[in-house]
């Protein structure tokens, strides 16, 4: 093998590496992977969003099922309106109900969904109606007071 | 030779050139005429080369023309020097040779930037440079594997493998042995013979300028002495002439005063 | 007091030109990047030279970097509860800071320092006037293969570091320490945003380009210098100033990138 063989050879199987890593974490950390498609988008609207981030995970059962994919301001009604995405083979009761929880007590909020007993689902792009904000610590400090003196 | 019918083609206008503030080349001007041999003499630090720098567009004058076959190179813009350097070849003191290529390749470089040849005829006529060269045998060799005459061959032949019009050399015999010296100012006489080049060669080798020289133009401390043929450098009475012909280092009157000065200065 | 104020104002005044002259090496090289024909022979050399031959330093760091972060992360989450979250703390250094950064510093150690010598003794040998003189553009012949490559080599190799990391910190996270594998992965995945890739991307694309920039037009334009360096002296201070400035250049790019893409 020749000189330049073995350059092209050296160049290509470097080429070769670096876009197989780009690709992994493109497809493995990325927001957008190729199977973007078999996900659907639903909204739901919470008087405080307050600590949620975009990209913080969706649990139902305390599974995670999803993601919040944006979180705008809707200036009409003065709430927070997330984009949350859901995998397609999952299907949410339209009485279900969405609640911002946060993972331990400094841990990151994420959606939770307690699903509803109706046999109508969340159509993709609209909303879960029945939804609770984020609780802030002073509250669930109140509430775990309130209850164990209960 | 009959001088008047032959055209001009180097013409060199009242040159001032520096460094910093440092005046390297003072009020220079110089014709070189079609297929002549000029030789451009003066021991080192006389700023030769950097003459040789100016009239090649390296470096830019303060004041002062160059012009190289009619054109000026002091105002041309970088496009148009590209296009007349393709007609000019340069043999640089140490051969200048890329260390990441072999000879042939190196020889074959200017070849493959500028001409629309197929591989086979660019590597049949850089060898052709080579053999002229006497360098058929070592083209595969490294710049780091060849001696000092090797390279400066090698050198002048990447700068003529594109047949070029003029051909600068600097320093042809400098840290060679006589005999390798003699033998590559045969070569400069064949390639102006066998060519039909322009040839000018920057050199201190009083032996070397005499045998190969068509003209002589003489620097010291970047002011021209004297420009003319080899028998009225030989009976020029200019001191400094005088000197360098017999090879005596030049006794400049000294003011005492003045030497002290120098000597105890901090 | 008169004295130090020129020096001062002509410092000042050679530094501007020797920017101005930096801005027009990159000019010029970029001006030839974008003009056929182009050089894919030398671009391939290149692309040996900075990419190719620096996988294997880059896959050694970029393992042990994973190992470390991992191991230290671990011992901090481990106090607050939350290993769970190595994955995301490993991932997150890792693409955002620590593989674009360590990266380049690595690319510089082994590429550009020994660019800027080749540069800088082409210079000194004449390489650089004889190219001139045979009417081949330095600019296009020498730099633009050179950027490129930087361009192309120093993101893949990134990635290259980063995802070797992430796998060393999973070496040390999940078969050391019996993080449970899913939640490493899935962890890091959730966390990790396509901003976050795109800022890691864009570090290491803009460090690219200022490891080979500064490599060559240090060496091009040593003779340039006012302190009229020259020789085999010159080139070893060129030298070890570009690696000095490079080091230098990118992390305070990499400061203003994060702020800017935060």
């Amino acid at each position: 093998m020749d000189n330049k063989q073995h350059t092209e050879l050296l160049v290509g199987l470097f080429m070769l590496t670096g876009i197989i890593a780009i690709t992994f974490l493109a497809l493995r950390m990325g927001d957008i992977g190729l199977f973007d498609n078999d996900h659907y988008i639903i909204k739901a609207k919470f008087t405080s969003a307050s600590g949620l981030k975009q990209g913080a995970y969706v649990e139902m059962a305390g599974v995670p099922v999803g993601k919040v994919k944006d979180i705008i301001f809707d200036p009409e009604d003065f709430l927070a309106v997330v984009d949350i995405s859901v995998p397609t083979n999952i299907t949410i009761p339209d009485d279900s109900i969405a609640s911002i929880r946060t993972a331990g007590i400094i841990g990151d909020k994420f959606i939770k969904i307690s699903p509803g007993g109706s046999d109508q689902y969340v159509e993709p792009g609209n909303e879960i109606i029945e939804t609770e904000p984020s609780v802030n610590l002073e509250e669930l400090i109140s509430k775990y007071i309130f209850e164990s003196g209960d | 030779m009959n001088e008047t019918s032959k055209k001009t083609i180097i013409d060199v206008k009242g040159l001032n050139a520096f460094y910093g503030d440092r005046q390297i080349l003072s009020d220079i001007s110089l014709e070189i005429i079609e297929n002549e041999i000029m030789v451009i003499m003066g021991h080192s630090g006389s700023g030769k080369s950097t003459l040789l720098r100016h009239v090649l567009g390296l470096n830019r004058p303060v004041s002062g023309s160059i012009k190289i076959l009619d054109q000026e190179i002091t105002t041309l813009d970088h496009y148009a020097l590209y296009e007349l350097r393709k007609k000019i070849g340069v043999a640089f003191q140490n051969g200048a040779m890329f260390s990441s290529m072999n000879l042939l390749e190196n020889v074959e470089l200017p070849l493959h930037e500028h001409t629309r040849l197929d591989k086979n005829t660019i590597r049949i006529m850089a060898r052709l440079k080579l053999e002229l060269m006497d360098l058929g045998d070592n083209e595969s060799l490294m710049p780091s594997e060849l001696s000092g005459g090797m390279l400066k061959r090698a050198g002048l032949a990447r700068a003529v493998v594109m047949d070029p019009n003029i051909l600068f050399f600097d320093e042809p015999s400098a840290g060679l042995d006589p005999v390798t010296s003699a033998e590559l100012d045969d070569l400069i006489l064949q390639l102006r013979d066998a060519m039909n080049m322009t040839i000018v060669v920057v050199t201190h080798e009083l032996e070397s300028a005499f045998k190969i020289a068509d003209r002589i133009t003489v620097i010291d401390k970047g002011k021209q002495i004297m420009t003319g043929n080899k028998e009225e450098i030989k009976d020029s009475d200019d001191p400094r002439i005088i000197n360098m012909l017999q090879r005596r280092a030049a006794n400049e009157t000294i003011n005492a005063d003045d030497y002290l000065n120098k000597l105890t200065r901090n | 007091m008169d004295t130090a104020k020129t020096l001062f104002l002509s410092t000042i005044d050679y530094q501007i030109k020797r920017l101005g002259l930096s801005g027009i090496f990159l000019y010029r090289t970029f001006y030839q990047i974008f003009t056929p024909p182009y050089l894919l022979e030398p671009l391939l050399k290149q692309l040996a030279f900075i990419g190719a031959r620096s996988l294997l330093v880059i896959v050694v760091a970029g393992l042990f970097v994973g190992m470390v972060i991992a191991l230290q992360f671990y011992d901090t989450l481990v106090r607050f509860g939350s290993v769970s979250l190595l994955g995301s703390a490993v991932g997150l250094s890792l693409i955002r800071e620590l593989g674009p950064v360590l990266t380049a510093l690595m690319i510089i150690g082994r590429a550009g320092s020994a660019m800027c010598a080749e540069i800088g003794i082409m210079r000194v040998d004449n390489q650089i006037d004889a190219l001139e003189c045979m009417a081949i553009d330095p600019y296009r012949y020498l730099f633009s293969p050179r950027i490129l490559a930087g361009v192309i080599s120093v993101p893949l190799l990134t990635a290259i570091f980063i995802v070797v990391g992430i796998f060393g910190g999973y070496f040390v996270g999940v078969i050391l320490f019996g993080v449970s594998p899913g939640s490493y992965f899935q962890n890091m995945s959730d966390t990790v945003l396509n901003r976050d890739i795109i800022m890691g991307f864009s570090k290491s694309l803009v460090f690219g380009l200022l490891i080979v920039w500064i490599a060559c037009d240090k060496g091009f334009n040593m003779h340039l210098d006012r302190r009229g360096i020259y020789g085999s002296e010159g080139v070893s201070r060129i030298t070890t100033e570009a690696v000095v400035l490079s080091s230098i250049a990118i992390l305070f790019s990499d400061y203003l990138l994060s702020a800017l893409i935060l």
